[in-house]
């Protein structure tokens, strides 16, 4: 199979979403949609599932909470219980008010960091790495589309020259 | 255009006659332009501010504690303002970006970049105050349980010091992932548009490789939402934290149970002054007023009043309180704060704080940028006082007469104090000059709905 893409250039947020619905109603796969700001309801045209990101914040926070529990209880109660201020810590259940701040600091600690590393993993960002927007305009106002070539090239640049799009390349893509 | 529809009550928050690509050019024009005679001017008050701070810190660290205001009885007092103070400044920026993405409330967008920038900037202040304040800095480390060769010394989970160390280090770490992956698109927008080689590798360092596919969109809105739904409570608990410090002893004066709220408030009523002085003045130099327009800084006038009327209920219930408790000591606490040798100090707070946020009530008032500024300012200088008074006042007066003293400051502590204020100017300074100050990926994705030239273009041109 071919890896040859058409990039069909748009330079309207609404005119894009018009084409990105016409090119799935003509049963074109679309590759890839490179926008300059989160333009609302394309990943539901675009036929993209929903992301699962928000589940897994969930889980490092349980994470970060039995973590705190496990740490503290360790600490303050196994291995050197003392009494402070009156108040011995010979009893998690008697202590545990008194961890509760740190119980919760620690579950939004490893939620929100663990969640972010989770993101810039899965969508590729981090230090030194190449940007691969194939046009340099896609960060300021420009949208590109990117549609598989799979079968008839000219008829597929034909169609989408009716799209409203504005500049239209064809290219490998690897 | 209808899927932007907009009521059209609503004022717009982007003036003029803005495309996608004028709020690329104008987010990037202070980046890539020169700095003004002004930009240098300030940067050198705000470096030798700084220099003058580290002079003192250098000196109370090789000297010792002792070169500090301290005595026996006022054992905390303008190390812990400051830092209380730094604190509650960083927590507008949390509240735009976090609380007000939550509601939805467009206007954050021209602002909250600027506003998480102070914040992270403040609190690196905030932070610098306790770590001095143990003396011997080079064990600052002995505060994270971390395993040590004496096996079992480990911290105390007990103590409300130990917790805000857990809660200003996690709100210091989450905002800056927070503040970061929001730049992201901001500066991926810079290293398409950079020119020069250098500008283009940093920038593209900086962004991470961003290219803004639609599933990185994707991720990126539920990841902003996520860390806004963690960043709320997290924002209310640090400062709950902060004034457990005080709460969970048995001061009178501070063992309080309304602490935690009074001080959230305080900490929004400091912040967002601080964020209108700031902006008043980057909107004028870096040609922003078309996004920060006066319709932000009006809204940010109305988040003061209500804060700063809610930390004047707050006064006034402690003095009720006070009185209503019999405690002889705690109303003798509140009795010395208002009538006692600290009294100018009781009316710079209440005079700051409880009246002047109520010139706000007046529209003329609150929408004159002028205006606007000085009460930012006397805000300010208002918050700095609760804190001062809430410490001091307490403290100088114990249990014991033949203890009883005065607090004076002496030039290291100012110093110290000056330094911080200097060294988050240099940081704001450099930030306006070299990041997006707007978040301008944001900005776009509200253009068609809040825009001026949109919005007439749809409700028809009734002016």
């Amino acid at each position: 199979m071919s890896n040859k893409v058409v990039q069909a250039m748009y330079n309207d947020d609404d005119i894009l979403m018009d084409a990105v619905k016409e090119v799935r109603a003509a049963n074109y796969h679309i590759e890839e949609v490179y926008t300059p700001f989160p333009v609302h309801g394309l990943d539901k045209a675009m036929g993209l599932k929903g992301t699962r990101i928000a589940i897994t914040a969930f889980m490092y926070g349980c994470v970060g909470l039995v973590f705190s529990v496990w740490m503290m209880n360790y600490m303050m109660i196994e291995q050197w219980p003392q009494d402070i201020g009156g108040k011995p810590s010979f009893a998690f259940v008697q202590n545990m008010p008194a961890f509760v701040p740190i119980m919760f600091e620690m579950t939004v600690f490893f939620a929100a960091h663990l969640m972010v590393i989770t993101f810039y993993m899965r969508s590729r960002l981090w230090p030194f790495k190449e940007a691969e927007n194939p046009d340099p305009r896609t960060t300021d106002d420009m949208f590109v589309m990117e549609v598989i070539v799979d079968g008839n090239e000219a008829e597929l640049i034909a169609f989408l020259e009716k799209t409203g799009t504005v500049e239209i390349k064809v290219t490998e893509k690897h | 255009m209808s899927s932007h529809y907009e009521a059209p009550i609503r004022r717009p928050l982007i003036d003029g006659d803005k495309s996608y690509h004028d709020i690329s050019v104008d987010v990037a024009a202070p980046v890539e332009g020169k700095a003004i005679k002004l930009w240098w001017i300030a940067f050198s008050i705000a470096l030798t501010a700084f220099l003058w701070g580290i002079g003192c810190i250098v000196y109370t660290i090789g000297t010792g504690i002792g070169v500090w205001g301290l005595n026996k009885t006022v054992g905390w007092a303008w190390d812990i303002t400051n830092f209380v103070w730094w604190v509650g400044i960083g927590h507008a920026g949390t509240l735009i970006s976090a609380v007000l993405l939550l509601f939805r409330q467009k206007w954050r967008m021209g602002i909250n970049r600027s506003a998480e920038a102070m914040t992270i900037f403040s609190v690196i202040q905030a932070g610098l105050f306790p770590v001095i304040h143990m003396g011997r800095v080079w064990n600052a480390h002995f505060v994270l349980p971390l395993p040590n060769q004496f096996g079992t010394l480990w911290t105390n989970f007990n103590s409300p010091l130990l917790w805000d160390v857990f809660a200003i280090s996690t709100y210091l770490s989450v905002s800056l992932v927070f503040w970061w992956t929001g730049l992201l698109p901001d500066f991926a927008m810079l290293r398409d548009r950079a020119i020069r080689p250098f500008q283009k590798k940093i920038y593209g360092l900086l962004s991470f490789g961003w290219t803004g596919r639609a599933k990185d969109w994707q991720r990126f809105e539920e990841v902003s939402l996520v860390l806004a739904g963690l960043a709320t409570p997290l924002v209310l608990s640090v400062h709950t934290i902060v004034s457990f410090d005080f709460a969970t002893s048995v001061i009178p004066g501070w063992h309080t149970t309304i602490f935690p709220p009074y001080f959230v408030a305080g900490a929004v009523f400091s912040g967002f002054a601080m964020v209108n002085t700031l902006l008043i003045i980057m909107r004028k130099v870096s040609n922003l007023e078309a996004y920060i327009t006066e319709q932000h800084i009006e809204l940010m006038n109305i988040v003061i009043m209500i804060t700063g009327s809610i930390v004047g209920c707050a006064y006034i219930t402690e003095l009720f309180i006070a009185w209503y408790s019999g405690v002889e000591y705690e109303q003798y606490a509140f009795l010395n704060r208002a009538t006692g040798p600290y009294w100018w100090a009781y009316l710079f707070m209440m005079s700051c704080n409880v009246f002047s946020p109520q010139f706000m009530w007046f529209k003329r008032l609150r929408t004159s940028i002028t205006f606007s500024f000085i009460i930012s300012i006397v805000v300010n200088i208002g918050m700095w006082f609760e804190r001062f008074v809430i410490i001091v006042t307490s403290l100088h007066r114990d249990y014991l007469p033949s203890s009883w003293t005065m607090f004076s400051p002496t030039f290291v502590d100012i110093g110290i104090f000056i330094g911080t204020i200097g060294f988050f100017f240099v940081l704001f300074l450099l930030y306006a000059r070299t990041f997006p100050v707007i978040a301008q990926a944001e900005v776009k994705s509200i253009l068609k709905a809040s825009g001026e030239k949109y919005k007439k273009l749809r409700d028809g041109n009734h002016e």
